[in-house]
């Protein structure tokens, strides 16, 4: 009969009307700024430094190796090479970018940049509250805001940090083994060349 | 006491009234009625927006608005402070009017829309001895009134010089004057059974009660089938959604008024949802009783609350619809409007004729109820009858 389905409809509207103020179940949607969701593993947002230890200037691990600014689709990145050099991780000397600039508002949030990193310097953030009232100066990131501890990145993306932890580790072991395994060499080979 | 709780306002009035010199005392008693209308029924838009928004979002599952709720304080309301920045916003957008547009014709739509809207609510009896201006053709000039917002709809969808707010202007037109006639002959059959045009005594033969329950002509056969059918009519004319064809978003953005902005999209606004108010206060006096009670132990409560009690019942269940139909085709409505509301209607008028002459007893519920019951069960089955379901078959695009 006409309106038999018009009737079966109003009862559906309104059992979620009445539903919505009985249980919280039903509503999807959260009161945003009291109440937040924990953003899932694999958010990214924008790019961030990882430096390990305590001293964002120190363990940088960053080497201004600058492939992450070439081969960023936007071209979002600055870098300018150090002058001179500091040990990194491995305890080798390597160069460190004396500025490091990325500007959020031309920033795409590809990932290409985290992907390329060969010394798992650059990784993506999940922060998002990343409003300011000055678009050109505050849109555009220093190495200082850049930089984040390792811990931080364990704490925003667990398995992706344990897997790179792991690989950095292994690195710094082997390294470690092959410089012994020099001086060992160098200790066995000085003495021979030692006129008798 | 009840007494005097129930005719505060007029006595107020008659006392404002006394201060005035004799010569005025006419004149300041209707400018105070008049001045009440936009006061009170203007607030009461502003809060029905909320309250709408609200509805449809718990509807969907979402909280609707929230945040707002006194300026400069954290207090909240659930949110019913919302028409404050609402307003705000719209005063100071920019007013944009197209180079092409008729420019006095644009001006002039939405004014002209709001003075007969405004208008329909002076034969409104809010209360008892409520009533702006009681005169005897109350029902025939609410509805004259009301054939005049076709008007202000066509001005602004000509005078835009615009495609689609010429579109909804056509549909508005078309939709408008189609409903009108199911308006009109649903509301006949009231008229016909009180014998008077006048609003109040329309009032008057439903303020008895049998047994304790109201003789509200909804009760009756073909007061229900005349007030569903009344129903359905003002839900289009006051073109709200399942009939929100001259608006319909999807497909000609905004209808006739697409380009309007700022204070003159307000004004659209406030007469539409007037005109909503106005038609639910015409069918509140019309079938459910005006402002009497529906039990007489209940008659002590002042007859100005039953009466917004019942308004707001009535705009909850337009909300309620609103968040339930999706908007019908345009032959569907027409379909609608032409093939089963107007037979039916013409069914209804002679049922209430047949209610009148059979006199009291069950015999004329049973033959009124069997003959409104048969007529919509026909003319249900023979409107979905030329329904073809299935896959929609394209003519030339393919």
């Amino acid at each position: 009969m006409l309106g038999e389905q018009i009737i079966k409809g109003m009862a559906v509207t309104a059992r979620n009307f009445f539903g919505s103020y009985v249980s919280k179940n039903r509503l999807t949607t959260v009161q945003y700024p009291e109440e937040r969701l924990t953003p899932k593993e694999n958010t990214r947002q924008f790019p961030f430094l990882v430096y390990d230890g305590d001293d964002p200037e120190k363990g940088l691990r960053c080497v201004a190796c600058q492939i992450c600014e070439k081969e960023c689709p936007p071209q979002c990145i600055y870098i300018v090479k150090s002058k001179d050099k500091k040990p990194d991780y491995k305890g080798q000397a390597q160069l460190y970018p004396a500025t490091f600039d990325i500007d959020i508002s031309v920033c795409m949030s590809c990932q290409i940049c985290a992907e390329v990193c060969p010394f798992d310097a650059i990784k993506m953030n999940t922060e998002f509250e990343l409003s300011a009232d000055d678009r050109f100066g505050g849109l555009l990131l220093r190495k200082e805001q850049l930089a984040r501890s390792n811990e931080y990145y364990r704490k925003i993306h667990p398995g992706e940090a344990a897997a790179v932890d792991e690989h950095l580790a292994g690195e710094k072991s082997k390294a470690e083994a092959k410089a012994k395994a020099a001086a060992e060499a160098k200790a066995k080979t000085i003495p021979n060349t030692q006129p008798t | 006491m009840f007494e005097a709780l129930d005719q505060i306002f007029v006595t107020l009035k008659h006392q404002a009234v006394e201060f005035f010199p004799d010569a005025w005392r006419a004149f300041v008693s209707a400018l105070v009625s008049i001045s009440f209308i936009p006061l009170v029924f203007a607030t009461l838009f502003a809060f029905v927006t909320v309250i709408e928004r609200k509805g449809i979002g718990r509807i969907q599952n979402r909280y609707g608005p929230n945040r707002v709720g006194i300026p400069l304080t954290k207090i909240r309301l659930c949110g019913f402070g919302q028409f404050i920045p609402d307003g705000i916003k719209s005063l100071t957008k920019e007013d944009v009017v197209p180079r092409a547009a008729d420019q006095v014709v644009h001006f002039l739509a939405p004014v002209v829309l709001l003075i007969p809207v405004l208008l329909a609510y002076a034969v409104l009896p809010i209360g008892r001895n409520m009533t702006a201006a009681d005169f005897d053709a109350g029902v025939l000039f609410f509805f004259a009134v009301g054939g005049a917002v076709e008007l202000s709809v066509f001005m602004a969808g000509w005078s835009s010089h615009n495609k689609y707010s010429l579109l909804g202007a056509m549909r508005a037109i078309a939709q408008m004057i189609s409903y009108e006639v199911p308006l009109i002959l649903s509301a006949v059959t009231v008229i016909m059974i009180v014998g008077s045009l006048k609003l109040a005594d329309i009032v008057a033969a439903q303020n008895l009660y049998t047994f304790g329950i109201a003789h509200w002509f909804v009760f009756t056969p073909w007061g229900l089938a005349g007030f569903i059918l009344f129903f359905i009519a003002s839900l289009a004319e006051s073109n709200r959604s399942p009939f929100d064809l001259p608006e319909a978003e999807s497909e000609i953005i905004a209808g006739y008024f697409t380009e309007y902005s700022g204070f003159k999209f307000a004004l659209f606004f406030l007469g539409e949802y007037l005109g909503m108010f106005a038609i639910s206060g015409l069918g509140i006096t019309l079938f459910l009783g005006g402002w009497t009670a529906p039990f007489s132990f209940l008659a002590w409560v002042p007859s100005y609350l039953w009466f917004f009690a019942k308004l707001m019942a009535l705009v909850f269940i337009f909300i309620w619809v609103r968040g339930t139909l999706p908007r019908l085709r345009m032959d569907q409505l027409m379909n609608f409007a032409w093939k089963f509301m107007l037979p039916l209607s013409l069914v209804n008028i002679v049922t209430a004729g047949l209610w009148h002459f059979l006199g009291a007893g069950l015999l004329r519920w049973a033959v009124c109820s069997v003959l409104i019951f048969g007529a919509y069960v026909i003319l249900g089955r023979g409107l979905m009858s030329n329904q073809k379901l299935g896959k929609r078959i394209y003519r030339y695009a393919e």
